[in-house]
């Protein structure tokens, strides 16, 4: 094809503007130091996209640079889906920032390499919050968060009435027995296409983070804590299989979706599921659309009295920032109960401290959302904390996919202890 | 290269058409159940691939709830219920949708530009220059297709971090955060180079001897015959760059934190929060697709001439 004079100005029109284009894009670059520089202290966040939790930390921030002139902290905000492999890309070529948030139960792996400082002289302070919502690992504090959130079982009142069910409390959830009865009723009434929903669809921790807790309630866990050196016995023995086999009969009796739909929030909101296993986080649109008819229930007592997942996103310091004293200086004034209300009212989460509670709406004693807080102070069990707990995550979520899609539970448990345990070993057991 | 290397897209549509009996060609009918057969699967594959794009562009419309309850039946394809542009708006209030594109439209286009430029200068010193161990360099430019992009995303990374550039601040360390990290290390491209080599070797190499005896360089060579005669090859380049620079995701996710300097792709992310808005997903995606989609559009033809040149889908 011979090119038409048109064509050929268009391609030398096309060059000319691409070069020095391309030397005027190239020259166009963000800061991409680690901060801490001229008093310059960067923090990362991973709420792009979340206005509302953006807007609460950017209201801390500005306070702080206004309250005085030595530092100013510069928020760089990453969507949450990608932001540990933004961290980590980051960490790879020491351009961490001086301020960081981290999903709770990572801050031991991300302490062990080296990416996290330990919060020093903040032991006071950090005393009044909830245990869960602070990273710990070898004894030091690396992270604190200022809010958790709790796994409950959302139903409607009149669900239950409907069928004869009682209403559990904290003091007085359901047995296993009386679970698994309820589920079978609400099978037998053919109401609903998902009489439960576990939310299968979602990814990532959440598996974990969901399902952990009903091994461990069945008297199992992900590894034995007493070192954290193996998981035999925790994570294959008789109550851990048993759990699994409890696990995989919620699908093959038809009372949990195989694969659930993606967003079953919205499919419990439309009627098609008759309780739903979820996160505190779906209250606000729950209760929107059901009133004083939606329930906020505890997870059942599966052995051991009902568990739930403890920990969220946490606040701390990169090793490699350059002025170590701003950024401690700003966790310091950040962890004002003041701002702890002020976030978690924003993000309608469990307040870290029962001062910032007593401000909060919702949380206040006798409040709707008193529950919340009194399930994390109960039931919230913290995942594993050793820095091997991102492999024992992928290998438990891993296995309980491998459960609920037909294989051997006994198997299965066995493979996910050998591969936990090499891992375990191969790293010195993280010393 | 032999002589009987394929001459690009016009050449093969050229075979084809040299190879078809002119009595088939319209003459006789196919039989009406073969033709009827054959219409219901086009059909078919046309719904297969279109149906996923129109409930794209019409959930974009609806709002989260009633995704899910259209989810079930057809309505999930059809724009009725409770229609509005609110996705859109909540697109605009949740991220810098202008910003995003323009970075994607920068990059993009300086890349394959920039990798047209490149890629045919390198293939034509291979095919038409003809220096010692030509075969050898090509050789080993083709074997680094087998190494995929995740492989070397680390090493890649940490040479980024160390490379000096001359801006007009001056000399400064360092390619992570910028645009040149997003656009250089695509700019050079081994499969670029082998369809230019395979494209530049079937131009007679009679035509150099006459420009050079016409007292034409090596470089007026390449400017003023063999890239004038190389529009297939060059259109399928811009197309087989264009597709994976538009859909750049892992690599900016990298090497990329300021928010000023993402492109679309990293953007959907941006939706998924605990409480997904799945309108506000769908909104989002039709937007960035649109371009692609007009492009795909306008240079239909060099685009499914480019796969059938090139054998691989872009």
């Amino acid at each position: 094809m011979k090119l038409t004079p048109t064509t050929k100005r268009v391609a030398v029109g096309l060059l000319a503007a691409a070069l020095p284009l391309s030397m005027a894009a190239c020259t166009k670059g963000g800061s991409s130091s680690s901060g801490g520089a001229g008093g310059e202290l960067t923090m990362w966040t991973h709420n792009a996209g979340n206005k509302a939790e953006l807007a609460a930390i950017t209201a801390i921030v500005n306070d702080y640079n206004k309250s005085q002139s030595k530092y100013k902290v510069k928020i760089q905000a990453f969507p949450q889906d990608s932001y540990n492999q933004s961290v980590v890309a980051a960490a790879a070529s020491k351009k961490l920032p001086c301020i960081l948030d981290i999903d709770g139960p990572n801050v031991p792996n991300w302490a062990w390499a080296g990416y996290l400082a330990p919060l020093d002289g903040l032991d006071a302070t950090l005393s009044k919050y909830l245990p869960t919502v602070l990273g710990k690992w070898d004894n030091k504090t690396y992270s604190y968060g200022y809010y958790d959130v709790a796994l409950v079982m959302v139903t409607r009142k009149t669900i239950l009435d409907k069928y004869g069910i009682r209403v559990p409390t904290a003091d007085s959830p359901w047995t296993k027995d009386e679970f698994d009865a309820a589920l079978k009723k609400i099978k037998a009434s053919g109401d609903f296409q998902n009489p439960l929903d576990i939310a299968t669809s979602f990814t990532g921790e959440w598996w974990p983070y969901a399902y952990s807790p009903m091994l461990q309630s069945f008297g199992g866990d992900l590894i034995n804590r007493d070192g954290y050196k193996t998981a035999e016995g925790s994570l294959n023995g008789p109550k851990a299989v048993e759990w699994a086999t409890w696990f995989r009969s919620l699908v093959t009796d038809g009372l949990v979706p195989l694969k659930s739909g993606a967003d079953p929030a919205k499919d419990f909101i439309n009627g098609k599921t008759g309780i739903l296993y979820n996160g505190t986080w779906t209250a606000v649109d729950t209760r929107k659309a059901f009133g004083k008819d939606t329930l906020f229930l505890p997870p059942p007592d599966l052995g051991t009295g009902p568990k739930i997942g403890g920990g969220s996103w946490q606040w701390g310091i990169s090793q490699n920032c350059s002025d170590q004293a701003g950024a401690l200086d700003y966790m310091k004034f950040a962890a004002q109960d003041k701002y702890v209300a002020s976030v978690a009212r924003d993000t309608n989460n469990i307040p870290a401290t029962d001062a910032a509670a007593a401000q909060v709406k919702g949380y206040e004693k006798g409040g709707e959302n008193e529950i919340f807080l009194d399930y994390a102070k109960k039931f919230a069990l913290l995942r594993p904390v050793t820095p091997g707990y991102p492999f024992i995550a992928t290998e438990f979520t891993k296995t309980a996919q491998d459960i609920l899609n037909g294989a051997d539970p006994k198997q299965a448990l066995d493979q996910a202890v050998k591969n936990i345990d090499a891992n375990q070993k191969s790293n010195g057991y993280f010393q | 290269m032999s002589a009987t290397v394929t001459t690009g897209p016009e050449g093969l549509a050229h075979v084809a058409e040299t190879a078809v009996p002119e009595q088939h060609r319209g003459g006789d009918r196919p039989h009406p159940a073969r033709h009827a057969l054959g219409l219901l699967l086009r059909i078919v594959l046309c719904l297969v691939f279109g149906l996923p794009l129109v409930f794209m562009v019409v959930s974009s419309f609806k709002p989260d709830l009633q995704i899910f309850d259209d989810l079930g039946s057809f309505k999930a394809f059809l724009p009725t219920g409770d229609i509005s542009t609110a996705n859109y708006t909540g697109v605009f209030g949740r991220v810098p949708f202008a910003q995003f594109m323009m970075n994607s439209v920068v990059i993009t286009v300086v890349t394959v530009v920039l990798g047209i430029v490149v890629n045919s200068m390198a293939a034509f010193a291979l095919s038409r220059i003809g220096f010692r161990g030509a075969g050898g360099v090509l050789g080993i430019i083709l074997a680094t297709l087998i190494v995929p992009f995740e492989t070397l995303a680390l090493p890649l990374l940490w040479w980024s971090n160390q490379l000096p550039f001359l801006g007009p601040d001056g000399i400064s360390q360092g390619w992570l955060d910028t645009y040149q990290v997003q656009i250089i290390p695509f700019i050079a491209n081994a499969f670029s180079i082998f369809l230019f080599y395979q494209y530049f070797d079937s131009i007679p190499k009679e035509l150099d001897e006459a420009a050079k005896v016409d007292g034409a360089g090596w470089f007026r060579i390449y400017r003023s015959i063999v890239m004038p005669l190389s529009g297939p090859a060059i259109a399928t380049v811009a197309i087989l760059t264009f597709l994976p620079m538009w859909n750049q995701y892992l690599w900016p996710l990298m090497a990329v934190q300021t928010e000023e300097l993402r492109p679309v792709m990293v953007g959907i992310d941006y939706f998924k929060q605990l409480n997904t808005s799945w309108g506000q997903i769908m909104a989002y995606a039709t937007m960035i697709t649109a371009p692609v989609l007009v492009l795909f559009v306008a240079f239909q033809r060099s685009f499914i001439n480019s796969i059938a040149s090139s054998g691989v889908k872009g």
